[in-house]
C-alpha cells in the first residue's frame, strides 16, 4: 500500500497537459506569428502578401511551365519556360569547351567539391588531404588542360560554371594568405614593410576590380616584349588575388588591433619570438574574430568573379547571357537569370553555413 | 567620360607607336602563331554567335575564318576574342588581337583619331526603328518627345541624338546594356520605340509575344559600313584581310561557289583562272599561297553563300540583300579587277 500512496502523485503529474494553445502549430504560431498587436498585424500583412503573389509564381514556375520544349512551344505557353536552361544547359555551364570532351570539366568540378566537402570537416586537416589535394589539383589541371594522352584543350576555350569556380576557389585560397601577410605587415615596426603593405593596401582599394581586369588584359600586354602572351585567365586571377588580398588584409588587422594588449605582452614574456608569438598566440585568436567579416568579403569576391566579362572570359553569367542573344531565347531571360541566380546562391550559402559552423566550433568562451 | 574616351585609346596608340608593338608585319607574325587571333561580337546573332554546341557562327565569323582559310588554307586556324563595344578598339591597338570582325562602324574619327584602318565593307547597314502599331506612328518624324530605347556606346546611341535634334524634336533616351534586354524592356512597354541598325530590327521584332503587332519605320536615319578593321599603317596586312573580304564578292560576281568551285578550276575565262590561282600572280603579290581564293571559296562561300547562310532571307533575321546586293544587281557590293 504505501508504495502505491508514492506512486500515485506522480501519475497524477503525468497527466496533466500543457493547454492546447501553447503547443503544436497553434502554440508556435503564437510565439512566432502573433506575439503582440504588432507582430500580429505584420504577421498578417506578410501572410497576405504572400498569398497574393505565391500562387501565381507556382503556376508560373512549376503548374504551366516547360521544361524540355523547343522556343516555340515555350511562346505558346504561359508559365516558365525552363527550357531555356535544359536546351542551353551544355554551353551555359562548359561554355566553349569542345562538346565531345564536356565529361573532363564535368569530372574536375565534382573532384573539387568532394574535396572541399571533405576539408569541411576539420578532423580531416591531416597530413593525408593535403596529398589528396595535390592529387587533386593535379587531376584537376590534367583534365581541363589535356595532356598524357587526353585531347589538349587551349586555355581560351575554357567557360562556364568551371571557370567561375577555378577563379573563385584558387582566387580566394591564394589571396587569404597574402592578406594575412600584408596585415601583419601594415603592423609591422619595419618601416619598409609597413610603408609597402600600406601603400599597396590603399592602392589597390582604390581602384575597382574592373580596371584592374581591364588593365591586366588590355594594357599589361603592351608591356611585354612581342610575342610574349600570358594566358588570359592566369591574368585575371592573379588581377582577382590581389584585389582580395587587400581586402582580407584590412578586415584582418582589424582581428589584430582588436587584441587584448595583454596578448601581445604575454607571448613576449613567454620569450616567444615575432613569428612564435604571431603563429601559436595572436593569429590563431585574430582570425578567429574575424571569421564573419571575412566571409562576408569571401563571398562578395566570389560573386564579383562575374566581372571577368569585360575582359572576354565566359563565366556563368556571360555563357548565360550570350544564350540569350539567340534570337530564339531572347524572350526568357528571366528564367536565365533565375537559373544563374539560384547557382550563386548555392555556393555563397555553402559558405556563409560552413563559416557559421566554423565560428561555433571554434569558440572557446573568450 | 568623354575626355577619358578620347584619351585612353590615344595613350594606349602612343604605347603601340613607341613600342612598335606588332606594328609591323603582322602578316608574318600571324603565319607564325599559325592562327589568326579575331576580336568578335559574341552577342549579336547572325554577325557573331557561339550556338548551342559553342560554335561560331556569323556573317563576321565566317569573314575571319575566309581571312584563315586564305592565309592557311584551313578556315579553322581561327581564334576567337569576344569583345564588347567598349574593348573592341582597344583589344585591337594593344596588339591583343590581330583584326576586328565585330560589326564595326567604320567613320572618320576611328579611322583616324584610333589608329585604326578600315577595310572593304562586308555589310551596309543603316538605323532604323521598330515601333509598336499601337503608338500609331507613321514616319519617324513623329516621334517628338517619345521613348527611345538603344544600346549605349555605340553610334546607334549618337545617331538617334542627332536625328531628333536635327528635326527639333524632344526624345527620352532608355538606354540598356544588351540586345536580349533591350528588346525585353521595349516588349514590355519600357519605351515607346526601339532603335538598332536595320539589319537588327527584323531579328527584333520575330521574338515578340506577337510579331505582327510592330512595325518597322521606313525612316533609314544613319549610313552605318561595317568593315573589318586592322591596325594602321601595316599595309600588307591590310591588303590581305581588304583582299579576303572581296574576294569573296568577287567569287560570287564570277559565278564561283563553295559546290562548283572545282569544276570552275578548268574554266578558260582569263578573270576566273586569274582569280582562282590557275594563273599565278595575285596570291605572290599579296604573299600569300596561290590557292587562297581557291581556299576561301572552297571552305567559307562567296559573299551570297555567306549572306544568304547567316542573315538572309531563311535566317530569323530575314533580311533582303538590299544595298548588300552586287553592283550590277542594284546593291554597293563592287570589287575591283583581281589582276
Amino acid at each position: 500500500m504505501a508504495t502505491m500512496e508514492l506512486t500515485k502523485p506522480q501519475k497524477v503529474a503525468d497527466a496533466i497537459k500543457p493547454p492546447v494553445t501553447s503547443i503544436g502549430i497553434i502554440g508556435w504560431m503564437r510565439v512566432n506569428l502573433f506575439d503582440g498587436w504588432f507582430n500580429s498585424i505584420l504577421s498578417l500583412i506578410v501572410l497576405y502578401l504572400l498569398s497574393m503573389t505565391l500562387p501565381s509564381f507556382i503556376k508560373w514556375a512549376f503548374i504551366n511551365s516547360s521544361w524540355f520544349t523547343t522556343s516555340d512551344q515555350c511562346k505558346a505557353g504561359s508559365g516558365a519556360c525552363w527550357s531555356v536552361i535544359t536546351a542551353n544547359i551544355r554551353f551555359i555551364t562548359f561554355g566553349f569547351y569542345p562538346h565531345q570532351l564536356q565529361w573532363r570539366p564535368l569530372l574536375a568540378m565534382i573532384i573539387l567539391v568532394l574535396l572541399l566537402f571533405f576539408s569541411q570537416n576539420r578532423k580531416h586537416w591531416r597530413k593525408s588531404l593535403a596529398y589528396a589535394w595535390l592529387l587533386g589539383l593535379f587531376s584537376m589541371g590534367l583534365l581541363l588542360k589535356g595532356g598524357l594522352g587526353l585531347e589538349v584543350v587551349d586555355s581560351d576555350n575554357w567557360g562556364g560554371l568551371p571557370l567561375t569556380l577555378l577563379l573563385s576557389v584558387f582566387g580566394l585560397t591564394a589571396a587569404y594568405p597574402i592578406g594575412v601577410m600584408l596585415a601583419l605587415g601594415r603592423q609591422s615596426r619595419m618601416p619598409i614593410i609597413k610603408s609597402f603593405s600600406v601603400v599597396y593596401i590603399e592602392l589597390i582599394r582604390g581602384v575597382p576590380l574592373i580596371s584592374m581586369l581591364f588593365m591586366s588584359s588590355v594594357v599589361f600586354p603592351l608591356f611585354l616584349p612581342e610575342g610574349v602572351t600570358l594566358n588570359k585567365i592566369l591574368r585575371a586571377q592573379v588581377a582577382i588575388i590581389l584585389f582580395t588580398a587587400a581586402y582580407i588584409a584590412e578586415v584582418v588587422r582589424g582581428g589584430l588591433q582588436g587584441m587584448n594588449k595583454g596578448q601581445y605582452e604575454a607571448a613576449e614574456s613567454l620569450g616567444l619570438n615575432y613569428f612564435q608569438a604571431m603563429r601559436l598566440i595572436i593569429l590563431p585568436q585574430a582570425l578567429k574574430i574575424v571569421i564573419p567579416p571575412s566571409m562576408g568579403i569571401l563571398i562578395s569576391a566570389f560573386k564579383d568573379t562575374s566581372l571577368v566579362v569585360i575582359i572576354a572570359l565566359y563565366d556563368l553569367l556571360k555563357t548565360t547571357q550570350t544564350t540569350l542573344s539567340d534570337p530564339k531565347w531572347m524572350g526568357f531571360s528571366a528564367e536565365a537569370y533565375f537559373f544563374v541566380a539560384l547557382v550563386y546562391f548555392v555556393c555563397c550559402y555553402a559558405m556563409s553555413n560552413y563559416s557559421r559552423r566554423l565560428e561555433k566550433e571554434l569558440d572557446t568562451g573568450h | 567620360m568623354a575626355h577619358f574616351q578620347r584619351i585612353v585609346p590615344a595613350v594606349v596608340v602612343a604605347f603601340c607607336l613607341t613600342a612598335g608593338v606588332a606594328i609591323s608585319g603582322t602578316l608574318d607574325a600571324v603565319k607564325t602563331k599559325g592562327f589568326v587571333q579575331t576580336g568578335v561580337n559574341s552577342d549579336l546573332f547572325g554577325f557573331g554567335k557561339p550556338d548551342e554546341k559553342g560554335v561560331w557562327k556569323g556573317l563576321d565569323i565566317d569573314t575571319a575564318r575566309a581571312i584563315a582559310a586564305a592565309i592557311f588554307g584551313d578556315a579553322e586556324k581561327v581564334k576567337f576574342t569576344p569583345l564588347t563595344t567598349k574593348t573592341r578598339f582597344t583589344a585591337l591597338q594593344s596588339g591583343e588581337i590581330d583584326v576586328l570582325t565585330r560589326n564595326a562602324t567604320q567613320t572618320l574619327s576611328r579611322d583616324t583619331d584610333l589608329g585604326l584602318d578600315f577595310v572593304q565593307v562586308n555589310y551596309y547597314d543603316g538605323q532604323g526603328f521598330l515601333i509598336p502599331n499601337k503608338l500609331g506612328v507613321k514616319s519617324a518624324k513623329e516621334l517628338d518627345g517619345a521613348s527611345v530605347c538603344v544600346l549605349p556606346g555605340t553610334t546607334t546611341e549618337q545617331n538617334v541624338a542627332d536625328y531628333f535634334r536635327v528635326n527639333k524634336m524632344k526624345m527620352n533616351p532608355v538606354v540598356i546594356e544588351n540586345n536580349a534586354e533591350l528588346a525585353k524592356a521595349f516588349f514590355a512597354g519600357r519605351c515607346d520605340c526601339l532603335t538598332s541598325d536595320a539589319s537588327q530590327l527584323a531579328g527584333i521584332r520575330a521574338v515578340a509575344p506577337n510579331p505582327a503587332d510592330y512595325t518597322i519605320l521606313p525612316e533609314i536615319i544613319s549610313k552605318e559600313p561595317l568593315a573589318p578593321a586592322v591596325r594602321h599603317g601595316d599595309n600588307q596586312w591590310k591588303d590581305v584581310v581588304n583582299y579576303v573580304v572581296l574576294a569573296m564578292i568577287e567569287a560570287e560576281e564570277l559565278g564561283i561557289t563553295s559546290k562548283n568551285v572545282d569544276e570552275m578550276m578548268t574554266s578558260t575565262n582569263p578573270a576566273v583562272m586569274r582569280f582562282l590561282g590557275v594563273t599565278p600572280g595575285n596570291g605572290k603579290s599579296l604573299g600569300l599561297d596561290e590557292k587562297w581564293a581557291y581556299n576561301i571559296v572552297k571552305q567559307v562561300g562567296n559573299y551570297s553563300e555567306v549572306f544568304e547562310r547567316n542573315v538572309g532571307v531563311n535566317t530569323p533575321l530575314m533580311l533582303k540583300r538590299g544595298l548588300n546586293a552586287l553592283w550590277n544587281n542594284g546593291g554597293l557590293m563592287y570589287s575591283p579587277p583581281f589582276k
